[in-house]
């Protein structure tokens, strides 16, 4: 297997910088903002985009975390149920400006279920979608409105997302099979 | 013993996996979970109580799956919490009880529940008024088999949500002085918990009247460490969880109490027993309640009472059980 690092550490945070700062100008501030990650590693990805986002418009945003689990559409196939993990949305979403946050837009089938999730717990005013790859394949009518890199890949390889607070170390890697 | 034999066999017990997930299709009972698969089943319910608080409580978790209600023997908050759970995760749920079925006309328990998987039922929940009679029905069909109490045997869900609350008003399960009083004989919530709480490292301890604590319980060999007495006051000394059980006055006439008057004298959970509790015990009841006779009204309604949070939390672990079946038999 061949590793190629697409993003390190500085990478990252300067892609992080340059969404948050993209954000900010789409919605004229951060007011009615709602940041929303997405288990796992959106989690952590939404933490620090409102750190930097608090940094430049110098007022506090609201983030949550989405389990989408129960939502995804393969759970009609027989097998070992996936392990679920915490959902916590602190604020009423209707009215706002909510951003799901993930690590990487692949077949779109997870912001699917996101989007089925977060109309549970309330109708915003507007969704948008961040996230620090897209890789491509898509399977549903979904695209991202940030995008951190755009990678082309094949579906044989494979994007991994390390992050500090998870992984303990930051960067992005694209595996390819061996030939 | 027989029983064992037809339960769907035992997890790795005592398996140091960091997460021992469900792996079996039915629940029959506690005594084949392993302590880490308890633990599995109440994390996984944490995950459903935040669900239940949501604006809209519902997800597409089981979308197209049928939970069928069979009641043998009345109840109200045990086959409404099913159906609740069942809702909640985007079932169908179809309930039958046995009064107006065909069991009226004499089909045989077996035969109704192979009709009900004819129909599509994945889940089968049932309540039997005999003993083992969940395990008969899930030797015949495929379908999930859940008991919701049979006989004097079991009643593993009531004890997960036992659990479950003690857990979460505690942080723990391990340590804890629980005492279950009243009508351990004929009491198939007190066999289940004693399943439940001893493998999660609570000190159990049983109190009644001699004539309602079954022998084999006093003798212990077939069952977990456990501590038996017959006088309240001693058995609360230090207790952080007070169990009381319906007494069904029946018992009385069946000769094993002297009177009610005489019960409630000895063993009713009271405001003044309770002191000689830890200062942070609570109390807990299965439910119906009896107040008056095994709890006074004020400790049933009073600051220390998690009753109503039982009946809460019972939907929460009845949806985490039906989620972590839904996947069928995994091997390996």
């Amino acid at each position: 297997m061949a590793e190629v690092v697409l993003l390190n550490r500085t990478d990252i945070r300067r892609a992080l910088t340059r969404i948050a700062h993209e954000v900010a100008e789409r919605n004229q501030g951060t007011a009615d903002l709602v940041l929303v990650g997405m288990r796992t590693r959106g989690v952590p990805l939404a933490r620090r985009l409102a750190r930097i986002l608090a940094e430049i418009e110098g007022r506090p945003i609201p983030v949550g975390e989405l389990d989408v689990t129960l939502y995804r559409d393969d759970l009609t196939v027989r097998g070992l149920r996936p392990a679920l993990q915490q959902t916590d949305i602190p604020v009423d979403i209707t009215g706002k400006v909510v951003v799901l946050v993930d690590d990487v837009l692949y077949t779109g089938r997870t912001v699917r279920a996101a989007l089925d999730a977060l109309m549970d717990f309330g109708r915003p005013r507007r969704v948008q979608l961040a996230v620090l790859v897209d890789r491509g394949h898509r399977e549903l009518p979904i695209r991202a409105d940030y995008v951190g890199k755009n990678v082309p890949t094949s579906r044989r390889e494979e994007i991994q997302v390390r992050l500090e607070e998870v992984d303990g170390t930051d960067e992005v890697l694209l595996i390819k099979p061996e030939e | 013993m027989e029983l064992k034999i037809l339960s769907p066999g035992p997890t790795k017990a005592g398996s140091l996996l960091p997460d021992a997930r469900v792996r079996r299709r039915h629940v029959l009972d506690l005594d084949d979970f392993s302590a880490e698969e308890i633990e599995y089943v109440l994390n996984t319910a944490a995950r459903m109580k935040e669900i239940l608080g949501r604006p809209i409580p519902r997800v597409a978790a089981l979308r197209g799956r049928t939970l069928v209600n069979c009641f043998y023997e009345e109840s109200t908050r045990t086959r409404v919490s099913f159906e609740l759970a069942a809702k909640a995760l985007g079932a169908d749920v179809v309930n039958m009880s046995a009064a107006g079925s065909s069991v009226v006309k004499g089909e045989s328990l077996v035969d109704t529940v192979l009709t009900l998987q004819a129909l599509g039922a994945d889940f089968v929940v049932i309540r039997h008024p005999q003993s083992g009679a969940p395990y008969l029905v899930a030797r015949h069909i495929r379908a999930s088999v859940i008991n919701a109490g049979d006989g004097w045997h079991a009643h593993p869900t009531q004890a997960l949500l036992d659990l479950f609350t003690i857990r979460e008003h505690f942080g723990r399960v391990v340590g804890l002085k629980v005492v279950i009083v009243g009508d351990i004989l004929h009491s198939r919530v007190a066999r289940s918990n004693v399943w439940g709480l001893t493998k999660l490292g609570a000190q159990v301890v049983l109190c009644g009247p001699p004539t309602l604590l079954p022998p084999t319980m006093v003798s212990a060999e077939l069952w977990p460490p456990l501590t038996v007495e017959y006088d309240l006051g001693r058995a609360l000394e230090g207790a952080h969880v007070v169990m009381p059980l319906r007494l069904q006055r029946e018992r009385q006439q069946a000769g094993l109490l002297p009177s009610v008057r005489e019960y409630i004298r000895l063993y009713q959970v009271n405001a003044a027993r309770l002191s000689r509790a830890h200062p942070d015990a609570v109390v807990m009841h299965p439910g119906p309640m009896n107040e008056g006779i095994e709890i006074s009204s004020d400790v049933a309604h009073g600051s220390r009472s998690l009753i109503e949070k039982q009946v809460t939390n019972g939907v929460a672990v009845r949806m985490a059980l039906l989620y972590l079946l839904s996947g069928g038999v995994v091997e390996g």
